[in-house]
């Protein structure tokens, strides 16, 4: 990746160009989560700025939201730290331009809930959004039947609309799940919130085999994945494994913002060794 | 107005509100739930036991009743009162529980959720749990919990597991965000009962006919009483239940008026309130769209209200609906207007009402006067207080003090 020089993305996406490298080099992705602003918008940005050299190949930032119905404890108390500290949504695209000043390859997607984005204007924010360089959007409460509302408008401004797939996703229910899926398939892994209890291996390769029978879009596997044993034994058969919670629980625990911000890029670079051991050479 | 433009849409859009705003984890469930909806509707075994439950478990039809002494207080309109406080567990809540309780053993379901705010909904769910064999979780916020003690032993005596949620301020919405999040983990053996004309579709359009009893018998009963009906609806809505349950079967009918009444709180311009629709604006939460209370950022703000029941910072999308088109008209009262009212109906009727009651008997109290005698009004007394009674007498120490 490193190797790949500054270059207009209009013809292969951040995304895209990411997937296929790490392809070529036959390992998965590893997608991290945070939030934006936990503990604060200064910690916050440094945690995001560390994140690619800790060896991050995507980043998922959290935008904060009052009600996170299918988040658990962990990514809640992020949540409300980050609004406590004065977090919004302009702020959080704020860090994404920041953080496109510094690295113009790696790349970031945006993950959370409806309402802050419809609040600010769903126009405005994808104007927004794609001029700080957001690459893709999770918008855990749209379903492909309100496609309407954000994922087909975020198409046009070359922002991914990234779908969840899950447990409950039988064969009647994909094809409308994959009709205008983009940039990677999340395949949640469990039924349940984020954090929870981790997922049976045979089942979740079960899951992504069946996926890749029907979507040629790279695979990542998320909730509950804490460790790198488990990024690395996931790895073998996804293209991509999301840890979240167990990041910000660093954060949580962290008693300083420098230990904070070291906690979370010493976790990333066990996971990062995780992945790099998933490797199928 | 037709037939139709009272249904949602495929999506469950009631115009741009309402809709299946979920995680993909849930939309099978919802589509299931909605198929078995359809059918049972049209299913005459399905239709004979919920009527069977309703006459002799809830005790319906309830009553309506001429409040006459109210009547000649406010010397105007003739005022009426649909006596929902005395359904079995004293509101109307239990009408959509039976409902859905029917639904879920229909699905094969063997576990039941509920959030509560009040207690109430809580309360009514626990009861048709109790009655039907299932374990039920209600989810009730730690503000809730003190507030409402009595609720929460009887929904324990009715072997109910109240879950105290503190996340958040610990009321209703938070208590709903909790019930979601137990129900995308357990999908397979569990039935969300929602208390109220919210959360993604078909929920709205499907506690909306459970609740639709209530304006059908009023329309039969006023219709044998006066001949005629109503000039006038009055209804309190936290979410809208018990109000879109009297109003829906006359929304047809061009010549009668509807109020709906939010919980004003300390007053809708000092923030302190719960009236989304006259303080609050469109926005996405608990899987539909309709007016929320929230700030510039689209974070959920509290609600406030004496009333419990009515403290939630959003409202039915089909209330939202109704609300931009027109048709039925959305006030707000205060908690002292609502105390006030609560006091004088105490008084002059015998009748202890709750605070989401007296809510609307404060809409009657100011129009009633100003209403030839001639004009027939009807109040849904949706509850009775006998819950409220701390609540009321501390804010009426502090008022005598």
């Amino acid at each position: 990746m490193n190797a790949a020089k500054e270059t207009p993305m209009h013809d292969a996406t951040r995304l895209d160009k990411c997937f296929t490298a790490l392809k070529a080099a036959q390992r998965p992705a590893l997608v991290t989560y945070i939030t934006a602003g936990d503990p604060d918008v200064e910690t916050s940005l440094d945690i995001l700025q560390g994140l690619p050299a800790a060896g991050a190949d995507v980043i998922e930032l959290g935008m904060p939201f009052s009600d996170p119905m299918a988040d658990g404890p962990v990514i809640q108390k992020a949540a409300q730290r980050a609004l406590e500290s004065g977090q919004n949504m302009a702020r959080t695209l704020e860090m994404v331009q920041a953080f496109r000043q510094q690295d113009t390859q790696t790349p970031l997607v945006l993950m959370g809930y409806y309402n802050p984005i419809y609040r600010y204007g769903v126009a405005q924010f994808l104007e927004d959004a794609a001029r700080a360089g957001v690459d893709g959007l999770i918008v855990i409460d749209l379903p492909p039947e309100h496609d309407a509302e954000l994922c087909l408008p975020a198409r046009e401004h070359g922002i991914a609309f990234i779908r969840l797939a899950t447990p409950t996703t039988d064969s009647q229910r994909l094809p409308r799940v994959l009709e205008n899926a983009s940039g990677f398939l999340y395949c949640v892994s469990v039924n349940g919130i984020t954090g929870g209890l981790a997922p049976a291996l045979h089942d979740v390769e079960r899951m992504v085999g069946h996926l890749r029978e029907h979507s040629h879009l790279p695979i990542a596997v998320g909730f509950g994945i804490r460790s790198a044993e488990q990024a690395a034994a996931i790895g073998r058969f996804s293209d991509a494994v999301v840890v979240g919670s167990a990041l910000v629980e660093r954060i949580e625990s962290a008693e300083t913002r420098r230990g904070a911000v070291e906690a979370v890029h010493g976790l990333v670079r066990e996971l990062a060794a995780g992945v790099r051991r998933a490797g199928k050479s | 107005m037709t037939d139709d433009s009272m249904q949602p849409d495929a999506n469950g859009m009631f115009g741009r509100f309402g809709g299946r705003f979920v995680p993909e984890t849930l939309m099978p469930l919802i589509a299931e739930l909605q198929a078995e909806y359809d059918a049972a509707q049209s299913d005459r075994e399905f239709q004979s036991r919920l009527a069977y439950f309703q006459r002799d478990y809830v005790g319906r039809p309830s009553p309506l009743y001429f409040a006459e002494r109210l009547t000649e207080h406010f010397g105007g309109a003739k005022i009426y009162f649909k006596r929902e406080e005395l359904n079995h567990t004293g509101a109307h809540k239990i009408n959509n529980c039976i409902g859905q309780m029917l639904l879920a053993k229909r699905m094969g379901k063997t576990r039941i959720i509920a959030e509560t705010g009040a207690g109430m909904h809580g309360v009514a769910t626990a009861t048709v749990a109790a009655r039907f064999g299932m374990p039920c979780i209600v989810y009730m916020g730690t503000t809730d919990i003190e507030r409402q003690q009595p609720n929460v032993f009887r929904m324990k005596l009715l072997g109910a597991d109240v879950v105290p949620v503190t996340t958040g301020t610990g009321t209703l919405k938070d208590a709903m965000n909790e019930a979601l999040r137990d129900w995308v983990t357990n999908i397979d053996d569990t039935f969300y009962i929602i208390g109220t004309v919210a959360g993604p579709h078909p929920y709205p359009a499907m506690v909306r006919d459970f609740q639709a009893v209530i304006g059908r018998e009023t329309r039969a009963q006023l219709l044998e009483q006066e001949g005629r009906l109503p000039d006038s609806l009055v209804a309190c809505i936290g979410g809208g239940s018990n109000a879109l349950g009297l109003f829906h079967p006359f929304l047809d009918d061009a010549t009668v008026a509807m109020i709906g009444v939010e919980a004003g709180g300390k007053g809708v311009e000092t923030g302190m309130h719960a009236a989304s629709l006259t303080g609050g604006a469109p926005g996405v939460l608990h899987g539909n769209r309709t007016y929320l209370l929230q700030d510039e950022d689209g974070q959920i703000v509290d609600a406030h209200s004496i009333s419990a029941g009515l403290d939630y910072p959003g409202i039915g999308p089909e209330h939202a609906w109704l609300h931009e088109q027109g048709r039925i008209d959305y006030v707000s009262i205060t908690d002292n207007e609502a105390l006030a009212a609560f006091q004088v109906c105490c008084r002059l009727e015998g009748i202890i009402p709750a605070l989401e009651s007296a809510h609307a008997l404060a809409e009657v109290a100011k129009r009633a006067p100003t209403l030839p005698r001639d004009h027939l009004m009807v109040v849904n007394l949706s509850g009775r207080g006998d819950k409220d009674m701390m609540s009321v007498a501390q804010h009426l120490g502090e008022n005598f003090q």
